[in-house]
């Protein structure tokens, strides 16, 4: 039976689903501080579909690569607690300000340092911006195929898969030939949880950036153990043409942001009382709005 | 060269009621830009589009026909857009954010080297003056869209790259027709000059498209539930008061992360956009994602236990208090007064 090379490319967000009052500093830009750094949702999905190809064919390997600053190790760290092999992260001032585009090229740099490739999974979207764009986009810069919005594996058979897609308005079932890029839905099954066993055994798994802040001695322990280490790329640990790199290789620029005010409506503030809810039910009655 | 295109989407021989609305916002830009609107189409017995899309405006519509090329495939769909943007130089380029617009748009956008802005809720031209460079940019596309859990608004440009594109979602523009008789010329592509053999490498073994049962956006009223309903079996009193009004229920996206509703029924940036003669938020907080679905219609009321919530700003009828106690009302003074 075929092994096969996989690797899930995952990014760590700001969880913008719990954004609290203080999530806006006062000049109006946005307080990363107080919010959450997470796995992106997705991208979990993306994870446990190459977690099942492992499971179903023993000796594949599954990795991941985040692009991010430095505590984007977590990414790797919570792959490994559920069942990846190792990760990658790719680091370096020089990708700050990347869009969708410059992002897509520096992964796409990063991966060609990877080896063979047999299939990339992301998921679908990132919580943060929503564009579902840098999947496709990889692809591209890769000259792969790519199938998106899978949610299922439904055959993988030597170099040829089969996938179902959901798309708006419904179901597409397609066959096509490895290597390929799929980005997973969320509607795709949930990733399983952190492994006990796993999480022991990598719970030192560090990059050397943070051993160095931790002042920890590493050299005995992470050479006995090399799995533990978690490789941390630079810009020159890949290939690149610093035109497409970071803010300069970003087509699009943000021109201004404004901070959200609510312009207020002349709004009729009305309790739950009886006498209330009825003169606004006959209000819309006699309007036509309702009736 | 330097016009405005839409990629239009083609489904059984109709183009995509996103494609239209696009179509006229391609229009009023190609007005103000003082330029053609150019449009495509993709996919196979294309006889009926041009009669479709011409009255929005359009000036050449080019046809890409071919048995292959439909249902709609990544490559080579990818691969005709491409070679004709590069014969054609669109500035601007706008296609609906899709199923298959945000598959299409990114991959044409890298092989371009172009930006991309996705989602936006609205296009605009204006001008931008780089003080860096001392550069100063005319007539550049400003794509504005909600960013960042909905706190800002952000808008986008593309100084320097071309052409500039975005996809907007379906709902967000309004669609017109210009003039019925608007006299446009069609062109017919070689469809083998733009693609290879070796982009039809999918299969598409099976094809499911369901016409959607919810009529949500033609619904003239819609209850809506966010977060704050608290529970799928809560949510059926919004049933209820939809059902006894004649409505439809709508959700934000926490509702549907939370898992009380199907992700057909979002309302809101990432959803769908909706203008009833009626919108009663229930339990909704009103992020700027979700006001950017549903801040158009006509009449809001907003019932909420928050009496600061943000949505209550935009509500013509503001109630602080629960839905358990208000809805039930809701529905016996409705009854009571229309008998």
């Amino acid at each position: 039976m075929k092994a096969y090379k996989i690797i899930v490319l995952a990014k760590q967000v700001p969880d913008t689903r719990n954004v609290g009052k203080d999530a806006m500093k006062a000049d109006g830009t946005v307080n990363r501080a107080v919010l959450p750094a997470i796995f992106n949702p997705e991208d979990l999905n993306a994870l446990e579909q190459a977690l099942r190809i492992k499971d179903q064919f023993p000796g594949t390997t599954v990795k991941l690569l985040t692009m991010g600053p430095g505590r984007a190790a977590e990414i790797i760290r919570e792959g490994l607690f559920r069942g990846a092999d190792g990760g990658v992260l790719l680091t370096d001032r020089a990708f700050a300000g990347s869009d969708t585009l410059a992002t897509s090229y520096a992964l796409g740099q990063a991966l060609k340092k990877m080896g063979k490739i047999d299939l990339i999974i992301a998921g679908r979207q990132a919580i943060d911006g929503d564009t579902a764009q840098v999947g496709p986009q990889v692809a591209e810069k890769l000259g792969w195929l790519q199938v998106t919005y899978v949610e299922e594996v439904i055959e993988l058979k030597n170099d040829t898969i089969v996938l179902k897609r959901r798309l708006d308005r419904g179901v597409e079932t397609v066959k096509c030939k490895l290597p390929l890029v799929m980005t997973v839905n969320g509607t795709a099954p949930e990733c399983r949880v952190r492994n006990a066993k796993l999480l022991m055994k990598y719970k030192r798994a560090k990059t050397v950036t943070e051993l160095q802040k931790e002042n920890e001695d590493y050299t005995s322990l992470y050479n006995d153990r090399p799995d533990l280490n978690i490789p941390e790329w630079t810009v020159n640990d890949i290939e690149y043409d610093a035109s497409q790199l970071g803010l300069t290789g970003s087509p699009t620029k943000v021109k201004s942001i404004e901070n959200v005010v609510l312009q207020a409506k002349d709004s009729k503030v009305i309790s739950g009382a009886d006498a209330e809810i009825e003169n606004m039910m006959i209000d819309l009655i006699k309007s036509h709005t309702i009736g | 060269m330097n016009n405005v295109f839409v990629y239009c989407e083609i489904e059984d021989g109709h183009v995509a009621e996103v494609s239209l609305e696009l179509l006229t916002k391609g229009r009023a830009l190609a007005n103000q830009l003082k330029c053609d609107l150019e449009a495509i189409a993709v996919g196979h017995k294309l006889e009926g589009v041009a009669k479709q899309v011409i009255p929005y405006g359009v000036d050449t519509l080019y046809l890409a026909d071919d048995k292959r090329l439909y249902p709609y495939q990544t490559l080579p769909h990818n691969s005709i857009v491409v070679n004709l943007f590069k014969e054609e130089q669109p500035q601007i380029a706008l296609m609906g954010a899709s199923s298959i617009g945000r598959d299409l748009g990114p991959r044409v956008s890298s092989a371009l080297h172009s930006g991309l802005t996705a989602d936006c809720t609205s296009l605009e031209i204006g001008d931008h003056l780089d003080k860096k460079a001392d550069k100063n940019y005319k007539n550049l596309l400003y794509q504005i869209r909600p960013a960042f859990g909905g706190n800002i608004i952000a808008t986008i440009i593309n100084p320097d790259c071309r052409p500039q594109m975005a996809t907007v979602r379906e709902g967000v523009m309004k669609k017109e027709i210009l003039d019925p008789k608007y006299k446009g010329k069609v062109v017919n592509l070689d469809v083998s000059k733009y693609v290879s053999d070796s982009d039809f490498v999918v299969e598409i073994i099976e094809r499911h498209m369901e016409k959607s049962k919810l009529n949500i956006k033609g619904s003239p009223i819609i209850v809506a539930g966010g977060y704050g309903v608290g529970s799928k079996e809560n949510f059926k009193l919004l049933y209820d008061l939809a059902e006894v009004l004649g409505g439809e229920v709508g959700a934000s996206r926490a509702a549907i992360d939370a898992g009380y509703v199907e992700h057909e029924r979002q309302i809101g940036q990432t959803g769908l956009t909706v203008r009833p003669k009626l919108y009663i938020a229930c339990g909704i907080s009103g992020q700027i994602q979700h006001r950017a679905g549903m801040e158009q219609s006509a009449q809001i009321i907003a019932i909420n236990t928050d009496p600061e919530a943000p949505i209550n700003s935009i509500a013509d009828y503001v109630i602080t208090g629960d839905i358990a106690d208000i809805i039930p009302k809701m529905i016996k003074y409705y009854k009571k007064n229309t008998k």
